[in-house]
């Protein structure tokens, strides 16, 4: 008698999954399954960010996947009672997982294995080529490892875009008994998930691009600051360090290379000004998130006074891709300046929402309609906020910007963190610009006046031009006052925060003030 | 001394001790005081602050700043509803309406019964399935007032 083998069932553990039901519907299927005498074997997967078919399930077939979603606990019965997982006749049933015209249709390198492999599993990354960069790096210099990195053209894709090679290779260069690599995982812009998605799906990615920076620095300690916002996130990252740990892969000698690095993680405290790169460094100090000068750069004197590499969870997890498959292969996606891979997030109003990894240079408008499949109410889409709470809010006229860096510059907006946030034709755009105004207020660091007192007196012009709209006595004083506003934040802040505030406003008056808001 | 007075103080010092010689500890600390005793107590800021080698104002300076440390005591269980664009988008307005008529308090406040505690929150990274909120470390997706009530209603 031939040997069987329980039907192997992928039921995502991620935050969204989870948000929508996939615990309760990994119960049931243990249940029913159990009910019926099948041996089944469920397995906690990441998600492959397809949120909108969230929760997804996937039954394992030779070499591929069958998937099933959005699935409720009040569906599985009825999908058992339809055969599953043997095989399966119903509505819910999508196909075989890799052919879902949404997820097919990406160039995925970062996210490659979100959703495919279980998170905590080391063997399971492993065995879908996790570790092949550490690999390369253990085999040549720190230097050749900072040259690949800068012949890859990857940028921080935190926001401001750095080359991540020159960042590197100051930190190299500069001579201290200690240096540091600290993670920014305090992705707080609204519309945004994917560092979440990254380190809830495929954590030992991030794991591994902070140990290949630390030999190509000289690292020996590294940070991961992590909002309070993901507590999945943290449970996940404590769990697999100490895996890599116990495999060799983090402490005194990493894969018997003789080199040290430990990595240790710092959670944050609701403050969104602590995604700007210094504030971080203060809060990882154990003080106030307070915006530091700069120079000196983080790079020459950084936490705790030494040369410290700060990158966001994707610029880290995307250098395990250039050492892996080499800078060629990564400089080959992309167009201009901006190379590699964009991770846009499809969010708000948006009826085909979640994760969209393809090369720079689409457009807005293919990601809203033929991805997003427009609005979830089903209304036009009046606006788009791209970049987080600190973009620009786009009308119809700029959807056919190609999403680089440059050409979102070149129109007064920009990237960000690849956010883009959908609103249909209800919105209240004056109520926007205001709530740009107020968040700044709210999560000013109060270090400069023009963020923290700017953004106060700002709250007020709008809510006096919002007084003489509806009373239909227009005072072009107040506009203009509140453009001389947004010029002194714009010009006189310290950080970001205060000196992109009137991106998003100045995008409301540009282009959707006319038209009667 | 009450004797609940005394588990916090025995608390404390054992969490200073357990961070005092922990590179930037302070905040691993608050954390930790403010998970164990749901709040960190205004008393206690003298003995973080000396375990630590910093000065009162420095303490008291941090526990302020952070929107997540509180120096009084709170709700069983914290409601964090977010207000931030990709929600907004949704309806977290109009949520936000009725989470604060339903629980009879604004953000700050803590329910009469003492379960809920509510406050806003700037995204919690699950902006495609808007609009959302936590309640303890749970997140739930798409909430609207019906989804609200029954959510409550369950818990």
């Amino acid at each position: 008698m031939s040997q069987t083998f329980p039907v192997r069932i992928f039921i995502p553990s991620d935050t969204t999954a989870c948000a929508l039901g996939a615990d309760a519907v990994a119960d049931e299927v243990a249940l029913q399954a159990s009910q019926r005498g099948l041996d089944i074997e469920i397995i906690r997967n990441g998600s492959r960010g397809a949120f909108w078919l969230e929760p997804l399930l996937e039954v394992e077939k030779e070499g591929w996947r069958v998937a099933y979603g959005p699935v409720t606990s009040r569906d599985v019965a009825g999908l058992f009672d339809a055969g599953f997982p043997a095989s399966c006749d119903h509505e819910l049933c999508l196909g075989e997982t890799g052919d879902i015209e949404w997820l097919e249709r990406q160039d995925r390198l970062t996210f490659i294995r979100a959703g495919v492999t279980d998170p905590l599993s080391l063997a399971d990354y492993k065995a879908h080529g996790g570790y092949a960069g550490l690999d390369k790096a253990l085999g040549i210099s720190p230097s050749e490892i900072v040259d690949a990195v800068l012949e890859s053209g990857l940028r921080g894709r935190g926001g401001a875009a750095f080359p991540t090679g020159i960042k590197w290779r100051t930190v190299l260069e500069t001579v201290a008994d200690q240096k540091y690599v600290a993670c920014n995982a305090d992705e707080g812009d609204s519309g945004t998930f994917a560092d979440r998605l990254l380190m809830e799906a495929d954590p030992f990615q991030l794991i591994e691009g902070m140990t290949i920076c630390a030999l190509a620095v000289g690292a020996t300690e590294g940070y991961i600051y992590l909002r309070s916002e993901y507590p999945r996130a943290l449970q996940v990252l404590n769990q697999v360090i100490a895996t890599a740990t116990e495999a060799g892969l983090l402490g005194d000698d990493i894969n018997g290379s003789g080199r040290a690095f430990r990595i240790h993680v710092r959670v944050g405290a609701g403050a969104y000004i602590c995604g700007e790169e210094t504030s971080m460094l203060e809060s990882l100090e154990g003080k106030r998130g307070l915006v530091r000068f700069k120079p000196p750069l983080p790079a020459i004197e950084g936490l705790f006074g030494k040369p410290t590499v700060v990158n966001n969870v994707l610029t880290l997890a995307a250098v395990t891709t250039v050492l892996a498959n080499g800078a060629h292969h990564y400089q080959e996606y992309g167009t201009g300046r901006s190379r590699g891979t964009l991770t846009v997030q499809l969010a708000g109003n948006i009826k085909r929402g979640g994760l969209v990894e393809i090369p720079f240079g689409a457009s807005l408008r293919e990601l809203v309609e033929d991805f997003g499949g427009g609005t979830a109410s089903g209304k036009p889409v009046r606006a788009i906020q791209v970049g987080g709470p600190l973009g620009a809010y786009l009308p119809e006229s700029q959807w056919d910007t190609p999403l680089d860096y440059e050409s979102f510059a070149e129109i007064e907006a920009m990237l960000g963190h690849g956010g883009i946030v959908v609103f249909d034709d209800s919105v209240d755009m004056l109520g926007q610009a205001r709530f740009a105004m107020e968040f700044c207020a709210i999560e000013s660091c109060g270090k400069c006046t023009p963020c923290r007192i700017g953004s106060v007196r700002g709250t007020e012009i709008i809510d006096k031009l919002r007084n003489e709209l509806t009373e239909d006595r227009q005072n072009p004083a107040n506009l203009e006052l509140l453009e001389d506003l947004c010029e002194t934040m714009d010009t006189g802040s310290l950080c970001a925060m205060g000196g992109l505030t009137p991106m998003p406003v100045r995008s409301v008056i540009k282009y959707f003030l006319d038209e009667g808001q | 001394m009450s004797s609940s007075q005394g588990n916090f103080t025995a608390m404390v010092a054992s969490a200073v001790q357990k961070y005092a010689d922990v590179a930037g500890g302070l905040m691993p600390l608050l954390h930790e005081i403010q998970a164990g005793l749901g709040h960190i107590p205004k008393d206690a800021v003298a003995t973080i602050a000396s375990g630590m080698g910093l000065s009162r104002a420095e303490v008291h300076g941090v526990i302020s700043f952070y929107h997540d440390f509180h120096d009084q005591p709170r709700g069983q269980t914290t409601i964090h509803l977010c207000r931030a664009e990709a929600c907004q988008a949704m309806g977290a307005r109009k949520l936000e309406q009725h989470v604060k008529t339903r629980l009879d308090i604004d953000f700050g406040g803590t329910t009469a019964d003492g379960r809920y505690s509510l406050e806003p929150v700037y995204c919690l990274g699950n902006c495609a399935c808007s609009p959302s909120i936590r309640i303890g470390d749970e997140v739930y997706a798409r909430v609207d007032a019906d989804r609200f009530d029954e959510i409550l209603g369950g818990n």
